[in-house]
């Protein structure tokens, strides 16, 4: 297959997969915007207001970006999750097995389909913020990079659970009891400062806090974790996952019998 | 003349998971020529969706070589693939989607640009009766419209081997009859066609050659005219409950 023509076929699972994005923006974009919404009501306005600045920035500034970033990583895995096994389910994912497209494009078009939805999301979270606040741009090419790199990488989770699962529990267990419990704990309502020493040693062990704290410094210039370790952790679970999902696909693993 | 399919010492064992291990095909040999109409014919669990699922790549293996056009499935599955369109038993295309947009999606996964696709379609939908319906949504369609759109689909990249895997299951006689005479038209225009099918008369109707699998073995595998007279010009039904050993048990 040509260049070309996987150029085709990439932009053609893209294409599907912003149709069907849009077309069901009831349920693929809207139910983030409310609970972000009144995330930023309850926490921001009723609750933020009576708490102290956290270096210098009003808590409703502080926890925009991890509340962005949070609707992002979860619209992200769970786009992959839920269409990669609904595929996988209704066997419609034979339409690309059996097509010439390699691997590496299948997975591109999962993936880039989870950051289409993921990058959608946080557009409109972060509308809505300035409903409530008004915000700056510490540095641009951090807060994307942080952004996109964060979206790819749950995405990639996504597919990979996608992937391992055999009925619609599996795609549920992993969202509910791993990726809200580290998300919630990532420091979106907190810095790590606030711990004690042992605990922020803990808590270095959840790589959401590293994607939260890298985004929030390309909001407000202000991070518990030095911004290169931030990337290389993202960069490294980026290779990490990718690695997978293409080992997984070559072998046939959870995709052929 | 060359060879379409080549198939030899093909196995394949299903393993793993808590159901028991299971030798689905045990050393299957079968050259199917370029422009022939075949059919592969056996009860249910013989392996005759395993070989196809073998050939388009669906499931891995176990060992033996596989070639579609001369080309081996474990060198350049891409080309392969390009070589075949697949009519699986089973529906399994998305029923929220239009028609239209089912054909046209899969050329695009065979690298056919959209506008290309879109003018590609026509014809095929209209030889299926589909044109009509092509902006309803799949799931509104009859069965037997559903049948012909998975055909459709399988044509849209206008492939060397077309592979229909039971293509008539609970469809209506008239509609089948008109199958059979766009099957026999593709094939006429060059396209190699596997069949397999438990309507017996389909497959005495349309296929030049036949093969005969059962418990992972092919037990027959010889032009149909020439099978039919060696067994006295019976009719094929009882011919192959003869060869799968059910003849006699009756």
């Amino acid at each position: 297959m040509t260049p070309k023509k996987q150029l085709i076929g990439y932009y053609t699972m893209m294409r599907a997969e912003f149709v069907r994005i849009i077309r069901i923006w009831s349920q693929t974009l809207l139910p983030p915007v409310v609970t972000t919404t009144l995330y930023f009501v309850v926490f921001g306005k009723f609750i933020g207001s009576q708490l102290q600045p956290i270096d210098g920035f009003s808590y409703i500034q502080f926890i925009v970006p991890g509340l962005i970033m949070m609707s992002v990583i979860t619209s992200s895995y769970m786009n992959t999750v839920s269409t990669f096994y609904f595929a996988k389910w209704t066997r419609t994912l034979d339409e690309i097995l059996v097509s010439p497209m390699p691997n590496w494009v299948v997975i591109l078009g999962f993936v880039s389909g989870g950051v289409l939805r993921g990058l959608l999301v946080g557009a409109l979270v972060l509308i809505v913020s300035l409903f409530f606040t008004h915000l700056v741009i510490f540095n641009a090419f951090i807060l994307v990079s942080a952004l996109v790199l964060t979206s790819v990488l749950f995405s990639l989770g996504g597919l990979i659970n996608g992937v391992f699962a055999k009925g619609f529990d599996g795609i549920s267990i992993v969202p509910t009891f791993v990726l809200t419990p580290l998300t919630y704990l990532g420091g979106i309502f907190f810095s790590i400062q606030q711990f004690s020493p042992f605990w922020q040693q803990v808590a270095l062990f959840n790589p959401i806090l590293y994607m939260i704290n890298a985004f929030r410094y390309g909001f407000l210039g202000i991070s518990d974790i030095s911004i290169a370790l931030c990337f290389t952790v993202l960069i490294g679970l980026v290779v990490l996952f990718t690695g997978t999902a293409m080992w997984l696909f070559r072998k046939g693993i959870g995709l052929k019998q | 003349m060359a060879s379409a399919v080549s198939v030899t010492d093909l196995r394949k064992t299903y393993t793993g998971g808590k159901g028991p291990t299971v030798e689905a095909l045990k050393g299957v040999n079968l050259t199917v020529a370029e422009g022939d109409f075949f059919a592969l014919l056996g009860p249910n669990g013989a392996g005759k969706t395993t070989i196809i699922s073998v050939l388009t790549s669906l499931i891995t293996k176990t060992s033996g070589t596989v070639e579609v056009f001369g080309t081996s499935i474990d060198t350049d599955p891409s080309l392969t693939k390009t070589h075949i369109g697949l009519v699986p038993q089973e529906f399994n295309f998305n029923i929220f989607e239009k028609v239209e947009n089912i054909i046209v999606n899969q050329a695009g996964y065979y690298g056919i640009p959209r506008g290309q696709a879109l003018k590609d379609a026509e014809p095929i939908l209209k030889d299926l009766g589909l044109w009509e319906k092509r902006h309803t949504p799949s799931q509104q369609l009859s069965g037997g419209m559903k049948r012909r759109l998975m055909i459709a689909r399988a044509l849209i990249h206008h492939p060397k081997l077309l592979i229909l895997d039971e293509p008539t299951a609970g469809v209506d006689v008239e509609l089948r009859r008109s199958m059979w005479t766009f099957l026999r038209k593709m094939n006429e225009e060059g396209t190699t066609i596997i069949l397999t099918t438990h309507y017996l008369e389909e497959a005495e109707q349309l296929a030049r050659n036949v093969a005969i699998i059962n418990k992972g073995q092919i037990l027959v595998n010889e032009p149909m005219q020439g099978f039919l007279e060696r067994h006295d010009n019976k009719k094929l039904e009882d011919i192959y409950l003869e060869v799968i050993g059910v003849g006699e048990a009756e």
